[in-house]
């Protein structure tokens, strides 16, 4: 089995979270922002697996564990507060919830 | 007995504050009882004083008082201290007892009309601030009574403020005394930071031992005590003030000029008359500006139309009088023409006052005449005072205070052969004036209907003053009449005897027939031109340089036209082009930069929740190229 270059495994990490960046700006829907941002947290896990072969150590995917886990929470907490937002405003559109600007 | 010194000035201070707190709750009756009870009481220590000042000398020729240490500063260390002697003794007795008989008086005239409290609280307050100044033993305290009385003067000015009038009269004469005031205030400063002492015994003390005589700090120090003096006094050139002060209630015009305020500069240089006499080219012009003040006023006097207005420019004439014989070192004389002064200018603006009541706020004298039968005791009273305000021979009070300063004038040591003429020529002008008004308003035919007649307490103000106008002048009379040195003795403990050695009897005498003669010219003149012959003074004033004259003397030489044009049109001008003034540039200019940084930033908190996503980014961007890079 030959082994992914650390180069190309970063580059789709870095393309990865370029999207979720993308997706998180350009999006208006709350839940394809959710999304966006789940994508951004598995470009970082998928870099820090990378790294943790690279190495031959097992901390990169402890790391995305950690991550994994801590994404169910963000998650979790995200879809509760998008809940109230529709139960609100009748909408998904996170400009309509502009009401607060200073 | 002297230990109840400090009440003098407590008890109407105590009235000030009583009624200032619960005046508008009292009836009218409590108003005048505390306002002129506690005057009264004040006068009666102050008279008991005296007794006993006169009865048992105390020990030095006066009594200090010490309540307690007010600033104690490095080397200043002024002290809230009352000094009793001669010369502060006869300005108490006199403040309060005239103070006590003008508030009665006024007890009954301010009866109608509202603001009775506010009235009786001010004017105790302006007593009370008197009687600091005349007893304090520094030039601190002193200083304090002085800018009450100023600040009395101001609210009692303007009394009846609704009338945008008076409040202008009060503005001018509260401005115009603080010109005075700032030199006064700096001349304090001078006399510290050289002498290191504000007490007036020390400052004398020292002013002798440290300053030659003629020495310029004397001549700065000396000529900026003058310049306060000459504010508070209207002389020349601060007097503008006076003939709008009669704005104010005619109580307090009698107070202003008879008991308080206008006396206040002649009391500061007879107090600090050490210092004048160190400043020889000063006291000169102590005695200069009161020759001019007495002649201007006495001549602007002789045309005015308001009877209040003739009696504003007859105070600045006597007070005239009593800078001539301060700057001739006549002390005594000065202080003796106040004390006449005080009884017989206070009677007749108490008579003016209830002419003008009778008559419903009639102040032009041209409308009254014929009042001599329907007022007859104000009529007698008012003549009275005339004729002890004109000097005439023998029975007036005015006469043998008046005739002590010209004699001083010729025989004294500082006097002149100009400095007598003013004075001569100003004792003609007075006869003329005072006369002029009691016959215009007294007699000739008039048919003014009398609507308020005066009452008990109005008749008695009158008549105590009426007395004292002309009994007190027999306290000194001189060596060719009588040579009563009753005045003189009591006070050479205070003041430096102004006592010439006689040049020869023959040589007075015939200066008194002269002045007398003088005076009674002066009656027949007024008699002739404004009750016999009205036709003749109408063929003068009728003519055209006639009638500039008039003009000219009516608005008082035109000394507002001057200051007009040449302090208050330029500064107003200053004002209007730098409205918005220059120096706030950089502070409006940070202002603005803070405002517009607030708007700046207030537009990125749009509440979108993407542009805030966007905002962490570029700032994360910016973080790590900082990290990385630098």
């Amino acid at each position: 089995m030959t082994s992914i270059p650390l180069e190309s495994g970063l580059i789709i990490a870095g393309i990865l979270f370029a999207v979720g960046l993308i997706g998180v700006l350009a999006r208006r829907n709350f839940l394809f922002i959710l999304m966006s941002i789940e994508i951004m947290l598995n470009a970082a896990g998928l870099a820090f697996v990378v790294a943790g072969a690279r190495w031959g150590r097992a901390d990169g995917q402890v790391m995305f564990i950690f991550i994994l886990a801590m994404a169910a929470v963000e998650v979790s907490v995200g879809l509760a507060l998008i809940l109230r937002f529709v139960h609100h405003f009748k909408t998904l559109d996170s400009d309509q919830g502009n009401t607060m600007k200073g | 007995m002297y230990g109840f010194l400090w009440l003098i000035p407590a008890l109407p201070l105590v009235g000030f504050v009583i009624l200032g707190l619960f005046g508008r709750r009292f009836s009218r009756f409590i108003v005048a009882l505390v306002g002129v009870g506690l005057v009264g009481v004040s006068a009666l220590l102050s008279i008991l004083t005296a007794f006993q000042f006169m009865s048992s000398p105390p020990q030095q020729s006066s009594v200090t008082q010490s309540l307690w240490t007010w600033v104690n500063s490095g080397g200043f260390r002024p002290s809230v201290a009352f000094r009793l002697d001669a010369l502060s003794l006869v300005f108490v007795v006199v403040v309060t007892f005239v103070g006590f008989v003008i508030h009665l008086y006024s007890s009954e005239f301010m009866a109608e009309g509202e603001g009775y409290s506010r009235f009786f609280a001010t004017m105790n307050l302006f007593v009370s601030s008197m009687l600091i100044l005349v007893l304090a033993d520094n030039l601190f305290l002193f200083y304090l009574g002085w800018e009450g009385v100023g600040l009395c003067s101001y609210l009692l000015i303007g009394f009846w403020y609704k009338d945008a009038a008076n409040g202008r009269a009060a503005q001018k004469a509260f401005i115009v005394t603080r010109v005075g005031d700032t030199a006064l205030a700096v001349g304090l400063f001078l006399l510290f930071s050289h002498l290191g002492t504000l007490n007036f015994q020390d400052l004398m003390h020292q002013a002798v031992t440290r300053w030659p005589v003629g020495s310029s700090l004397a001549v700065a120090s000396a000529a900026l005590l003058l310049g306060g003096a000459v504010g508070k006094s209207a002389q020349l050139p601060l007097q503008t003030w006076l003939p709008d002060a009669m704005a104010g209630p005619t109580p307090v015009s009698a107070l202003i000029h008879a008991a308080t305020m206008v006396t206040a500069g002649v009391y500061l240089v007879a107090r600090t008359h050490v210092l004048f006499e160190l400043a020889p080219s000063v006291q000169l012009a102590v005695a200069a500006i009161g020759a001019l003040t007495l002649l201007i006023s006495g001549f602007s006097a002789l045309v005015q139309v308001d009877i209040k207005r003739v009696l504003a420019y007859s105070t600045m004439s006597q007070v005239g009088y009593m800078f001539l014989a301060l700057g001739i070192g006549a002390w005594s004389a000065a202080v003796f023409h106040f004390l006449t002064h005080a009884f017989f200018k206070a009677l007749l603006f108490l008579g003016a006052g209830v002419v003008i009541i009778a008559l419903r706020e009639e102040h032009n004298m041209f409308k009254m005449g014929g009042l001599r039968k329907q007022l007859p005791l104000v009529f007698w009273t008012f003549v009275i005072g005339s004729a002890s305000l004109s000097a005439l021979p023998l029975v007036t009070a005015g006469f043998y205070s008046k005739e002590w300063i010209l004699r001083s004038a010729w025989t004294g040591p500082k006097g002149n052969f100009w400095l007598l003429s003013a004075g001569l020529v100003g004792a003609f002008l007075t006869v003329i004036y005072t006369f002029r008004m009691v016959f215009i308003t007294f007699f000739g035919e008039g048919s003014r209907l009398i609507e308020r007649r005066p009452g008990t307490r109005l008749k008695v103000a009158l008549i105590v003053l009426a007395i004292f106008s002309i009994v007190v002048g027999f306290l000194q009379t001189p060596r060719s009449l009588g040579n009563i040195p009753i005045f003189a003795n009591f006070l050479r403990s205070a003041l430096p005897s102004s006592d010439v050695p006689p040049r020869g009897g023959a040589d007075e005498f015939m200066l008194e027939v002269f002045s007398s003669a003088i005076v009674l010219l002066g009656l027949y003149v007024a008699y002739i031109l404004f009750l016999k012959k009205p036709r003749l003074r109408e063929s003068i004033t009728q003519t055209k340089l006639g009638q500039t004259g008039v003009q000219f003397l009516f608005s008082g030489w035109g000394f507002d036209w001057i200051y007009d044009r040449l302090l208050i049109r330029p500064l107003a001008w200053l004002a209007r082009i730098n409205r918005e003034d220059f120096l706030d540039l950089p502070y409006l200019g940070i202002a603005e930069i803070s405002r517009a940084l607030n708007t700046g930033l207030g537009r990125t908190q749009s509440g979108r929740l993407r542009w805030y996503a966007a905002i962490v980014v570029i700032g994360a961007i910016i973080t790590l190229t900082v990290v990385v890079f630098l």
